[in-house]
């Protein structure tokens, strides 16, 4: 592939050929060393669709059953390889399936190139069939987004859209191209990459005496405390992190989109931020005498009541994005750049040192969380299983070696509270956007992301119908994937809160489900349904072990709770136990 | 406290960027009160200025929002006494009354304003100025019939701002040397640390 956009480039200033814009559109895709796409043909992508027919054998095309499945596929590909996703889709409704994957996209993060086919330009604004504004829907969940009507801007315009996507702060970006650009031959004088836009700056300049302060801060303070996102994870310096928290003995907890980026084992990780974190890192963000946040954005599921978080701390923060910094939370030092280059800075100037008497208090912290919640999840007297147990059993089989990727609910939570990692990249959820019928598709997009690895989907039953659809992807292009059904016969945490909240008055949050196991059985998938917890260890080493993807539904008690919780509008260190 | 605030953001001349930095400011529903595009002291790179009645802190996160969109070169915000603002306004009457009930070169001399069109049946008068000098003209042509009055959106330049030039040039340098604002935020983000 490499050779090929060697080649291009070499024929930039030796000659030009005639191709079509579609072709420019493969050109590009390869010359970005992009193996996979997700998508879905139609009308107004035809003539792309058509030029992929002689490409088949350099990009390899996943026919999804639904365009929001495809662009999570394209998500779950990206936040497992860290390559840009790349995903087809033809006007109209084809393009409007993609906003809430776009949004999801958007507020994680995720570097995508989604292209759109868009009807010939001579008919713009026409009401025509399949017709839709698709520049101005997707505007405000696009990083950038551009509507082409002349094939001669497709090779500059697909480099910027790649530049784009996957530079400093990631996020989705969708190029829309008319169906007569697609098809108009032009002269194609070979692709360019694009480095440099001159009025997009994707990496704010370091200011080294920020660097300087944020390192006394640290050094002067007794009770420093780190909390990571997934900004460690995109600008992938989990090394650089790791040698920073270790030099300076930071307790460092993590966001859900964080996760994974420092190894569950690590000593000096101390667990999960947030509504249903844990109780040592909530409690603890308002003792601490200093606040590092890396690569994170204080969303408000982290934070809690703003007025009550960390106000006794210094805030230093870290980031990419200068728009982030004093968003929520006043940064006292704000430490602008790419975490990968300002923790190294940082680190080189702090003091060795080990703060045991300061991380024993999360010690202790965990003690009473294991003791009132985690104990009794673990090893619950009820016959009915908790969703905890099935993580827990999971992880004894997977050594934490696998991608976990979640839906969105007490299931989400669970797993992200329980599941063991080694490695990075491997915690793959829909955070900011909590979107539902996220993770079969992602699960599929990850699987191709990292081929070698094992994937096990956790979704709830309410999630899993959102998407179900994408069984048939699974079916027809044999994606080993495991798909852990934890059904708990509810919408769980829709429930949870109108018991704790709404006085148990369970409005619409029964929901049956189908037969799983039948329903795979009809798309050709291995399927098992359990609910006796003497099946689980057995049943999970046979989903693990089937050659191929498998379904395993595990029935759970019907009214657990996932605990502890921040309830909403409380600060964090009012995070409930029970 | 809220306050007027003007916003001068450069840009790239690029179709659906209206859009995107509307909605930055409809998404946190604010009203703006007045928005100008036009070419701005580079060839090429447009100029908008707008409006908005906000809190300072409001209004510096939504230009980090302005400036955070790809095709956004650099955006500025300033209270009132840092800018020269002007606005542009239009007055329809009615020529007979006026000719009747007003002396109309007393009028133009008052006002700074100047007749544009003086026709058999109606008189254009045209005036720039800020707020209150507009409105105080609208008041006076009020009682002799006014027809129609239409004011421009405001245009404004920045007192301490040396143009764009200098910093387009480091903009096109293919490693960008921007720096964000400062530690105690200064106002115009114009940095004079170097390091």
């Amino acid at each position: 592939m490499q050779t090929e956009s060697l080649q291009d480039k070499k024929m930039a200033v030796q000659e030009s050929i005639d191709i079509n814009g579609s072709e420019a559109v493969l050109k590009a895709l390869i010359a970005e060393n992009v193996d996979i796409i997700f998508g879905y043909p139609g009308g107004a992508i035809m003539p792309i669709y058509d030029a992929l027919y002689d490409y088949n054998d350099k990009l390899e095309h996943i026919l999804v059953r639904h365009e929001q499945g495809g662009i999570h596929a394209g998500q779950g590909y990206a936040r497992s390889s860290g390559k840009v996703g790349v995903v087809f889709a033809t006007s109209g409704p084809g393009a409007t399936n993609l906003v809430t994957g776009l949004a999801d996209a958007m507020i994680d993060s995720t570097p995508l190139v989604c292209i759109t086919g868009q009807v010939f330009a001579h008919l713009l604004g026409t009401d025509a069939f399949q017709e839709t504004d698709v520049i101005n829907i997707t505007t405000p969940v696009t990083k950038w987004n551009y509507q082409i009507t002349d094939a001669n801007e497709i090779p500059s315009i697909l480099a910027k859209a790649f530049y784009i996507a996957k530079s400093g702060r990631p996020g989705p970006v969708l190029i829309d191209i008319a169906k007569n650009a697609q098809i108009q031959k032009f002269s194609y004088t070979g692709y360019t990459y694009c480095n440099h836009i001159r009025s997009y700056r994707p990496k704010p300049n370091i200011r080294n005496e920020y660097i300087v302060a944020a390192a006394e801060m640290i050094n002067k303070s007794e009770r420093p405390f780190v909390i990571f996102g997934q900004g460690v994870i995109l600008g992938e310096a989990e090394l650089e992190f790791k040698a920073f928290i270790e030099k300076g003995g930071l307790p460092a907890a993590w966001t859900i989109l964080g996760l994974s980026a420092l190894e569950t084992a690590h000593p000096l990780n101390v667990g999960m931020l947030g509504m249903h974190g844990n109780y040592g890192p909530n409690v603890l963000t308002n003792e601490c005498d200093v606040l590092i946040a890396v690569g994170m954005r204080f969303d408000d599921r982290v934070t809690g009541r703003l007025d009550r978080y960390a106000k006794q701390a210094k805030v230093i923060h870290l980031d990419i994005d200068p728009s982030e910094i004093d968003k929520n939370i006043k940064a006292d030092i704000p430490v602008w750049g790419d975490c990968k280059e300002t923790l190294p800075m940082i680190t080189a100037l702090l003091d060795l040192k080990q703060r045991d008497s300061w991380t024993a208090k999360f010690q202790e912290c965990n003690e009473k969380e294991i003791e009132a919640v985690i104990h009794d999840e673990m090893h619950p007297t009820s016959e009915h299983m908790t969703m905890g147990e099935v993580i827990d059993q999971l992880n004894e089989i997977t050594k934490g070696n696998a991608i976990i990727v979640t839906d969105v609910g007490q299931h989400q939570m669970v797993a992200c509270r329980y599941a063991k990692f080694n490695q990075s990249k491997s915690n793959i959820t829909s955070g900011g956007l909590g979107t539902m019928g996220f993770a079969l598709p992602a699960a599929i997009g990850a699987k191709y992301g990292a081929p070698d690895r094992t994937v096990v989907a956790i979704i709830g039953d309410g999630g899993i119908q959102m998407t179900i659809q994408e069984l048939g992807t699974i079916m027809q292009n044999n994606v080993n994937v495991k798909i852990l059904i934890l059904n708990n016969r509810f919408l769980g945490m829709v429930r949870q809160w109108q018991q704790l909240f709404n006085d148990k008055r369970y409005s619409f949050v029964n929901i049956e489900s189908p037969d799983y196991v039948a329903v795979a059985k009809g798309y050709r998938i291995e399927g098992n349904s359990i609910s006796r917890r003497e099946d689980l260890k057995k049943s999970l080493t046979m989903m693990l072990e089937h050659d191929g993807a498998y379904l395993l539904e595990v029935f759970v008690g019907k009214e657990n709770n996932v605990f502890p919780m921040v309830p909403q509008g409380c600060g964090v260190s009012e995070i409930r136990l029970k | 406290m809220k306050q007027e605030f003007t916003i001068t953001i450069y840009t790239e001349n690029q179709v659906g960027l209206l859009n995107r930095i509307a909605i930055i400011f409809s998404r946190r529903k604010i009203n703006i009160e007045s928005l100008n595009t036009s070419p701005s002291e580079v060839e090429g790179i447009h100029r908008f200025t707008i409006v908005i009645d906000e809190l300072e802190e409001v209004v510096r996160k939504v230009v980090r929002q302005i400036e955070k969109q790809v095709d956004v070169l650099k955006a500025y915000f300033n209270t009132n006494d840092e800018i020269i603002w002007q606005e542009l306004a239009l007055y329809k009457v009615p020529t007979d009354t006026i000719a009747e009930k007003a002396k109309v070169e007393r009028l133009l001399r008052a006002y700074g304003a100047r007749a544009v069109v003086i026709r058999k049946d109606y008189t254009i008068f045209e005036t720039t100025g800020q707020r209150e000098e507009t409105d105080t003209l609208l008041n006076v042509l009020g009682p002799f019939g006014l027809i129609e009055f239409v004011r421009s959106a405001r245009v404004a330049i920045i007192k301490d701002s040396k143009g764009f030039y200098e910093k387009l040039k480091e903009f096109e340098q293919s490693k960008p040397t921007t720096r964000i604002d400062s530690i105690n935020r200064s106002r115009i983000e114009e940095e004079t640390i170097d390091l």
